[in-house]
């Protein structure tokens, strides 16, 4: 069987890794942006100057050979689903039993004036970073749109530059439609802090042209001009269907898939941040374009396609990011705005760089979400104790289980339990200490509820 | 309306425009110290030695660490990696060449041509009398170079990672056991008329330790305290090393005690990222390394056998094997290669393809050890920067990204890939067992 994955993000390179695990199908890597699958979440260490290009790659070079995955270098123009053929910008053709689409996203652009100025862009392919490395020598001012993951990035990328920088957040603080008030609140202070120009409330009109073609200005809804050399568009990203307009295979935002990742067309399979599921697990979005997801779906398409149907159950949700020199985790549910339901329980470091959040059910006291700010915390026994219900005064007496804080670091759970044991009046003690095997026994453990 | 953006208030000083002030002043001390250090090379620490040390001494330090203060004070704390890749001294520019002919060129004066050093010497000799009461000698000016920059960049590494206590301790720890063990003890031992001996060095490193020849010229001369330092030695060797590598891994030695360590971890901190992290480089490593840990072995053993059999089986060569190990492993490998080659070759070239004691430590890391690095769930997102700023030359990332554990012999377990892993995916543990196995449905 003759299998082609167009795109080598971390999904569909999961996916060749994954059915080269489990049989001998031919396996063919298409892709226009980088012969060297490499880490896209990376892309910001290669402008700052922490790594090169090479470090990103996810494999060394012998791994394509002795797995034998053939890579190919170009662009799927055309497809034609009934003849399973598709067609390369070189005119090349190529046949397929399976197919898999992993394309990725594109940045939104969200119809400004002056949006496809030179200057003007996201950052989310290689072609991306080299434009801003384009745009750097020079350059007096950056101004960031969208105060999200990728906006804090791209400000953090021109900071270690010292190119000044603007960030934009429409919301009244920074990414404030998922992050809790007081970490919104954290991250906020830590941009001042570093010198960013954090523009809160305040929202893109339109890109002024310098006179040559070029980003030189931004106009602000509230009437404000910012002077610049280069903007960045990070609104958001949209799944990178555009070549399947005409392909006859169904499309929504993205290319709609059902529990099996598979497409309208038996044959094809989407996954990552282009897939859009039919049916979302619930409390999960028919989109998620996070490194994770893409990395899980590559590894369930994998097994569908050889043979061993299988549906893609992300498990709990959880994801991670770096703000500046705060690190963040997340682990099953933390909404932005706390439902009725559901209490919390927000312990801040004085200093206002750490912090721990712990939802909890209020009538059934089940924990049911871990936020982390600059503390890190176990995976493993952050989603068992979510799983397993857990009682918050449970695993406030464990707490120290999931603490994966580097040796001699300050253990803050002690203070975290007292500030519990304040407002609620309870007695409660840490029981436990983050000794390797103890979280082992724990984690083998079945589940007390 | 055109408003001016508000010029940044914060402490970050995010835009310096190259150098500050402060900066320069600093960099100018450090200058004139070193030019004195030069002149006084050329022969003209005669004129005033005493005079001539301090000076250049005390203008190194205080500009140096001013400096050090000055590019981290106010920046916030955290990772401090930006522009590692572009600078030349530690990418193999020129800077990187220029640094690491000086120091080779150096090694070898140190080795073969200690008459060019001679003004040097001169330079160091009111020290060397004050401390132990003999006149300087080579080794008595390489010993405080090597101690002085493991305490300057000791403190320049604790500046830089001032908010992990792991590498603070760690960097006191072997700023102490090069300072007092392997520099003022062997110095004051030397002023009481004792062997200059190094407690932190033991068989297989100093191999001499256990040669049969040391061991007769140890008793035969100290009496009492002769006997105590081969026991010693033989106990480090023998029992410590086990049974610490067992409860924490070789980390114990390389990254917390041993002086090659020392300088490493410390004046080599910036060129970490040199160490080549293939495949390749790997079977390599485990050839060479394993190669001088069997040929030490052998050298010690026929010393021994020739010993018992009073010179019947070397006859004249015993002496020769001795010397080859010396002249090819001590001064050649660890010497000349190791640090000299500090710019091309990273700060663990010696340690990672020549140490037998990290050998032995390996060894016993790989298969009687609690010692493991966790990877944290399936958090990895294949970046890159564990493996790029891992000195040891271990591809942290091929095992992170599947949510495997890590056992490796040559893993000093410095902790830098945790401090600098952005979602913080990777911790070092001394557990009793091996949990790769763990939550085996989520692994990628």
């Amino acid at each position: 069987m003759k299998i082609v994955i167009i795109g080598n993000g971390i999904a569909g390179t999961n996916a060749a890794r994954f059915i080269r695990k489990r049989s001998e199908h031919e396996i063919v890597l298409i892709s226009d942006e980088s012969w060297q699958p490499f880490s896209r979440t990376a892309l910001m260490y290669i402008y700052m100057g922490h790594l090169k290009t090479e470090h990103t790659y996810l494999y060394e070079d012998w791994f394509w050979a002795k797995n034998r995955i053939e890579r190919v270098f170009g662009r799927v123009n055309r497809l034609d689903v009934q003849a399973r053929r598709l067609w390369l910008n070189d005119g090349a053709e190529l046949s397929y039993d399976k197919l898999i689409i992993a394309t990725g996203s594109l940045p939104n652009k969200l119809g400004w004036p002056g949006q496809d100025l030179a200057g003007v862009q996201g950052l989310y392919h290689l072609q991306d970073l080299a434009g801003m490395e384009r745009h750097s020598p020079g350059l007096q001012r950056a101004v960031v749109v969208g105060g999200g993951l990728i906006g804090i990035e791209m400000a953090e990328m021109f900071h270690a530059r010292h190119i000044p920088v603007t960030l934009l957040v429409r919301e009244k603080s920074f990414w404030g439609n998922v992050l809790p008030a007081e970490e919104s609140e954290m991250i906020n202070r830590h941009l001042r802090e570093h010198g960013i120009d954090l523009r809160l409330g305040a929202e893109l009109q339109s890109i002024v042209d310098n006179g040559r073609g070029g980003a030189g200005a931004v106009l602000t809804k509230e009437g404000e001009r910012i002077d610049c050399g280069f903007v960045g568009l990070t609104v958001g990203v949209s799944p990178n269907v555009g070549f399947l307009r005409d392909s006859g295979i169904e499309l929504g935002r993205g290319v709609l898939v059902d529990a099996y990742l598979c497409t309208s067309d038996p044959h094809v399979f989407a996954i990552g941040d282009c897939a859009e599921l039919r049916q979302p697990a619930a409390g999960r979005r028919p989109i998620e374009a996070i490194w994770y997801t893409g990395r899980m779906m590559g590894q369930t398409v994998a097994a569908t396609i050889c043979g061993e149907k299988t549906a893609y159950q992300p498990r709990l949700w959880f994801n991670s990011a770096k703000f500046f020199d705060i690190e963040y985790q997340v682990y099953g549910d933390v909404p932005a705005r706390l439902p009725a339901t559901v209490s919390s329980l927000y312990w801040e470091h004085p200093a206002g760089k750490k912090a721990v959040r712990i939802n909890f059910d209020t009538a059934t006291k089940a924990v049911t979400g871990f936020n982390l700010m600059g503390i890190r915390y176990r995976h493993e026994v952050c989603e068992k104790w979510i799983l397993d219900g857990a009682p918050i005064e449970t695993v406030l007496q464990q707490l120290s289980l999931a603490n994966f804080d580097p040796e001699f670091f300050s253990e803050q759970e002690k203070q975290i339990v007292g500030q519990y044991n304040a407002r609620q009046g309870t007695h409660l003690q840490l029981q436990s200490a983050r000794k390797l095997d103890l979280v082992r026994r724990f984690l083998i453990s079945k589940s007390s509820i | 309306m055109n408003t001016q953006t508000v010029p940044s208030l914060s402490l970050a000083n995010p835009h310096p425009p190259g150098a500050t002030l402060q900066q320069k002043i600093a960099l100018a001390l450090v200058g004139i110290g070193l030019l004195i250090l030069l002149l006084s090379w050329a022969g003209q620490a005669s004129w005033q030695p005493l005079l001539s040390f301090v000076l250049s001494f005390s203008l190194i330090t205080a500009g140096g660490l001013w400096y050090a203060r000055d590019i981290y004070r106010g920046l916030p704390e955290g990772i401090k990696n930006n522009g590692v890749m572009f600078r030349s001294l530690s990418n193999r520019g020129i800077a990187g060449w220029i640094t690491g002919v000086m120091i080779t060129g150096f090694y070898t004066c140190l080795y073969w041509y200690p008459e060019w050093l001679r003004g040097l010497i001169q330079l160091f000799d009111p020290f060397s009398r004050a401390l132990r009461g003999l006149a300087a000698d080579q080794w008595f000016v390489y010993g405080s170079f090597y101690t002085f920059a493991v305490l300057l960049m000791g403190l320049k590494f604790m500046l830089k990672y001032r908010h992990n206590r792991y590498q603070i301790i760690r960097t006191v720890s072997v700023m102490f056991f090069q300072l007092i063990f392997s520099f003022l003890l062997p110095a004051w031992m030397q002023l009481l008329h004792q062997p200059d001996f190094y407690f932190s060095y033991f068989w297989p490193l100093k191999a001499e330790y256990l040669f049969p020849d040391k061991i007769a010229y140890l008793t035969g001369n100290y009496a009492h305290l002769g006997v105590f330092l081969v026991f010693w030695g033989a106990v480090m060797s023998f029992v410590a090393v086990p049974v610490l590598t067992y409860f924490y891994g070789k980390r114990w030695y390389c990254s917390w005690v041993c002086g090659c360590g020392a300088l490493a971890e410390t004046a080599g901190d910036p060129f970490r990222t040199l160490s080549d992290k293939s495949l390749r480089a790997w079977k390599i490593e485990r050839w060479l390394i394993h190669s001088v840990l069997v040929f030490i072995v052998l050298t010690t053993v026929l010393l021994w056998l020739n010993s018992w059999k009073q010179g019947a089986v070397l006859g004249q060569f015993s002496q020769a094997f001795s010397k080859t190990y010396g002249f090819l492993i001590g001064s050649m490998f660890a010497g000349v290669v190791g640090t000299g080659f500090y710019p091309i070759l990273g700060n663990r070239g010696w340690c990672r393809f020549g140490c037998p004691q990290a050998a032995i430590l390996g060894l016993f890391q790989k298969y009687f050890s609690r010692f493991r690095i966790t990877t944290n769930g399936g958090q990895c997102i294949s970046c890159g920067n564990c493996s790029t700023y891992c000195e040891m030359g271990i591809d942290v990332k091929a095992y992170a990204q599947r949510g495997q554990d890590i056992v490796r012999a040559s893993c000093v377990g410095c902790g830098i890939f945790s401090a600098v892993c952005p979602r913080g995916v990777l911790r070092l543990e001394n557990g009793s067992i091996d949990i790769s196995e763990r939550g085996a449905e989520l692994r990628l």
